[in-house]
């Protein structure tokens, strides 16, 4: 009996060792795993050195903020308990919540945030403006901010909880004295999420663990706002260059969730058993046609408002979005269904055909100059952006010159104020995710060509009503100023409004309590 | 023989340096540049030029390209500009998964290749050839990524065999290993197997037709130690060299496979840098295909030796 029964366990022994080579370790039973396909690689875990949306996102795992908007586009306190402004508006005390830790074990302290501020300051555009006005940014204890200014400021809160790119996130202060050009060297935040840097292949995996320590607020999730609930032990972002084997890895069930699928794939995952596909972000994303104002044929006013005058919002969102329930026309420069949504000046843009762009065009004196237009054959939306545009101006009369290229070439060649002869350009395409222009602060709406964007249009009235826009004193004079930016844009031809379109997500109907908003979260997500 | 592999292994040292010398200006003069990149949609131009300045970018080209010899100089590839990470251990991490699926591959390929291209050979001119012959010519002219699609379609989606995508290491079991690797080995092995059948085709039938052949006939060999004795040890050179070539295009070259199978694998990370601007891994890399180029020839000239006892150095 006992020779037998040992014979029986060497041979199972013997049996077994093999079949745990073959099979290969087993996953701890009760982990909880989300498996995500983000829209991009991340390549870079700084937020503050990089816009990037997906390091933006991968900063709202690891990271933490003094304030978050919410839902209706509202900063709430996130790390901030308590907060007050002084009468005269001049000073701002923030006094951070209890049991705030560095994922290194340190409690978080004030002179933290204050040198994570000032790095953000360096690099955001809504950061410098509020460093413009700021005379002091100091922590008068371990757990209060004090932020003095030099004149009353309408954006405070909206500058510390801006939602998008770049987004001032919390690090602690030896992280945060790095200079902003250059990139961090470690990922120690304070967010719902710790970074697991051995596991983190570049242009392949990431992987973020659940940070035990992190006390989340009390009121429910809204956007950035609210309690960040973890309900999963390990979320792991899984890089796919190719959609069709993305699609077929969601519907195999290999993966979760799928942040950003194609529009053309989007119907097939529909109609897949187990598979919900809907919109998450409320905002959209705004195409945008910019004009180089600088140099002919586009200098001329005339020449810029006849090219708006003939980019029907329909044609470029059939092209390039293609199915109609994720695009929609939008007249206002800022996004429709916000409060800044305006319909001044928009006329032109509403009533755009090509014979109302022929009509002006004859009126302008264009002298045939071709028009370069830069067509990034990389990305398929802007693309097509690109094909509509030029057979827009080519029917209206104009002549096209149409380079194509890869979207690295673009944004070199997008700085270049030389002219066409020396590598400048006429036309380029992009767009915002809706979030990014809210209101007049954004880049894309600057009317100083020294310190503006791309296109660099100049325009004295246009770039007033922008500085005074944060000093407003309340949001009915905040509303004259942003109608006034509208009005000024579309009167000098800034750029050709293209519309709102929205990307789906698809996941498996296993994944609950999605957070819908224009950034993806991944808090409060539950894998059933 | 010593002293040839020595002076082949010297002869390399130049060989890299003008691949150096050529990677380098052709990205440095091709449009595009990572600083664009970083700054991201909301930058102005200032911010990208003091990006510039911050990589270095900004210095005149004769200096770029001396600090990055003197870093070769001291074996260090660099620093990726985007993940800020060595390029080593860039490399390291997608050598295995590029290496592995080069490996089944090759070792596929040339067990169903070799022996299918000699029977071709050996009867040449009946069904048997022709079918060899035919799935040869289909081989070359199926793209990589439908026959991937197709094999996903049917082995994963239809019948829920295999996995869609992924790598999973063999020294983490070999079940899941050979789960993931199973279709984009055959996918790849596709058009390798149809260049090696032909190649082995031609090169047995030429052999076939010496003198010695007919001797060793007369001498009443059989049949199969005439074929697999006489005619295909000595047509074994030219199929050498080409299996060679073979493994040289598989290092660099499986991007595409990569790609619909989700490995993350060498060659989706040259593609990634590229798209990206970020030097110090295109020039890394380059330099090493270059370097496994270089390789592979002086193994085959050395497997030369082996197979052909008249080649000597």
């Amino acid at each position: 009996m006992f020779r037998s029964t040992r014979r029986a366990l060497l041979f199972a022994a013997a049996l077994a060792v093999p079949a745990m080579v073959l099979a290969g370790p087993q996953p701890a039973a009760a982990e909880k795993v989300l498996r995500v396909i983000p829209h991009a690689d991340l390549k870079n875990i700084d937020p503050i050195w990089t816009t990037a949306y997906i390091t933006r996102n991968h900063g709202y795992m690891v990271y933490d903020t003094l304030f978050a908007m919410d839902a209706n586009l509202k900063p709430q306190p996130q790390m901030v308990d308590t907060w007050s402004v002084s009468d005269d508006q001049l000073t701002w005390t923030f006094k951070l919540r209890d049991g705030l830790k560095w994922h290194d074990g340190a409690p978080v302290t004030a002179a933290d945030c204050v040198a994570s501020l000032n790095r953000w300051g360096k690099r955001d555009g809504m950061g410098q403006a509020l460093m413009n006005v700021m005379d002091s940014l100091s922590a008068a204890d371990d757990k209060t901010i004090v932020m003095k200014l030099k004149q009353p400021y309408g954006l405070v809160l909206e500058s510390i909880g801006k939602i998008s790119s770049n987004v001032p996130f919390m690090m602690p202060k030896r992280f945060a004295e790095t200079d902003p050009f250059e990139q961090v060297t470690d990922m120690i935040g304070s967010g719902p999420f710790k970074f697991s840097k051995d596991e983190w292949v570049p242009g392949s995996k990431v992987v973020y663990l659940k940070n035990e320590d992190y006390v989340p607020r009390s009121e429910p999730p809204s956007y950035a706002a609210g309690g960040k609930v973890v309900k999963v032990d390990r979320v792991e972002w899984v890089y796919f260059p190719d959609q069709t084997t993305a699609m077929n890895a969601l519907i195999n069930n290999e993966v979760d969730y799928f942040e950003q699928p194609a529009n053309d794939l989007a119907p097939i995952l529909a109609n897949s058993p187990g598979i919900v596909v809907e919109v998450n972000d409320p905002v959209g994303n705004m195409g945008f046609a910019r004009f180089n104002h600088l140099l002919p044929p586009f200098d001329n006013v005339k020449v810029r408002r006849a090219a708006m005058a003939a980019m029907k919002q329909e044609d470029y969102l059939l092209a390039a979005v293609g199915l109609p329930e994720y695009f929609s026309t939008c007249y206002s420069v800022f996004p429709c269904g916000t409060p800044l949504e305006s319909t001044a000046g928009s006329e032109i843009v509403k009533s755009a055909g090509v014979e109302e762009g022929k009509k002006l065009l004859a009126e302008s004196g264009y002298d045939g100059t071709p028009v370069v237009i830069m067509q990034p054959t990389d990305i398929p939306v802007l693309s097509a952006f690109s094909l509509v545009t030029a057979e827009k101006l080519r029917k209206i009369g104009m002549k096209v010159d149409m380079q194509a290229m890869d979207w690295s070439t673009l944004t070199s060649r997008r700085a270049k104020r030389d002219p066409v002869k020396d590598g400048g350009w006429n036309i380029f395409h992009t767009w915002w995710i809706g979030a990014d222009v809210l209101n007049p602060m954004a880049i894309a709406y600057s009317g100083d060509p020294a310190k503006g964007w791309f296109g660099w249009p100049s325009d004295a009235d246009l770039e007033r009503a922008r500085t005074a826009f944060p000093l407003a004193k309340n949001v009915a004079e905040q509303k004259v100023l942003a109608t006034k930016v509208q009005d000024r844009l579309y009167a000098i031809g800034s750029h050709g409004n293209l519309g709102a379109f929205f990307t789906p997500v698809a996941y498996r109907d296993n994944v609950k309590g999605l957070i819908k908003s224009p950034v993806q979260f991944f808090w409060n997500i539950s894998v059933e | 023989m010593f002293s040839f592999i020595a002076k082949r292994i010297v002869a390399t040292i130049p060989v890299m340096g003008v691949v150096a010398l050529f990677v380098f200006l052709m990205l440095r003069l091709s449009p595009g540049d990572p600083a664009s990149v970083i700054a991201g949609d909301y930058a102005t131009a200032a911010d990208i030029e003091r990006i510039r300045e911050q990589l270095g970018l900004s210095d005149p080209i004769v200096v770029q390209f001396g600090n990055w010899i003197w870093q070769l100089m001291r074996a260090d590839l660099g620093i990726s500009i985007f993940s800020n990470l060595p390029v080593t251990t860039l490399i390291a991490q997608r050598l295995e998964p590029t290496l592995m699926l080069s490996l089944t591959t090759l070792t596929f390929s040339v067990l169903v290749a070799v022996p299918l291209g000699a029977l071709a050979a050996w009867k040449a001119g009946t069904w048997i050839d022709r079918a060899v012959m035919i799935f040869a010519v289909a081989g070359f002219s199926l793209p990589v990524f439908v026959l991937g699609y197709a094999l996903i379609y049917e082995f994963s989606l239809a019948l829920q065999w295999l996995p869609v995508q992924g790598y999973k290491s063999p020294f983490d079991g070999l079940l899941p290993f050979l789960r993931h690797i199973i279709l984009p080995t055959v996918t790849l092995s596709v058009i390798f197997i149809a260049l090696f059948a032909r190649i082995t085709r031609a090169s047995v039938l030429e052999v076939l037709e010496e003198d010695y052949i007919r001797t060793a006939r007369a001498k009443g060999q059989t049949e199969r130690k005439v074929l697999l004795g006489h005619a295909l040890r000595n047509a074994a050179v030219p199929i050498v060299t080409v299996i060679g070539l073979g493994i040289a295009l598989l290092i660099g070259g499986v991007v595409v496979t990569e790609s619909v199978y989700n490995i993350p694998g060498l060659g989706r990370l040259v593609v990634d840098a590229i798209l990206k601007r970020d030097y110090p891994i295109i020039q890394g890399l380059i330099l090493m295909f270059s370097f496994v180029y270089i390789l592979v020839n002086l193994m085959i000239d050395i497997v030369y030796t082996l197979i052909d006892p008249r080649i000597r150095y």
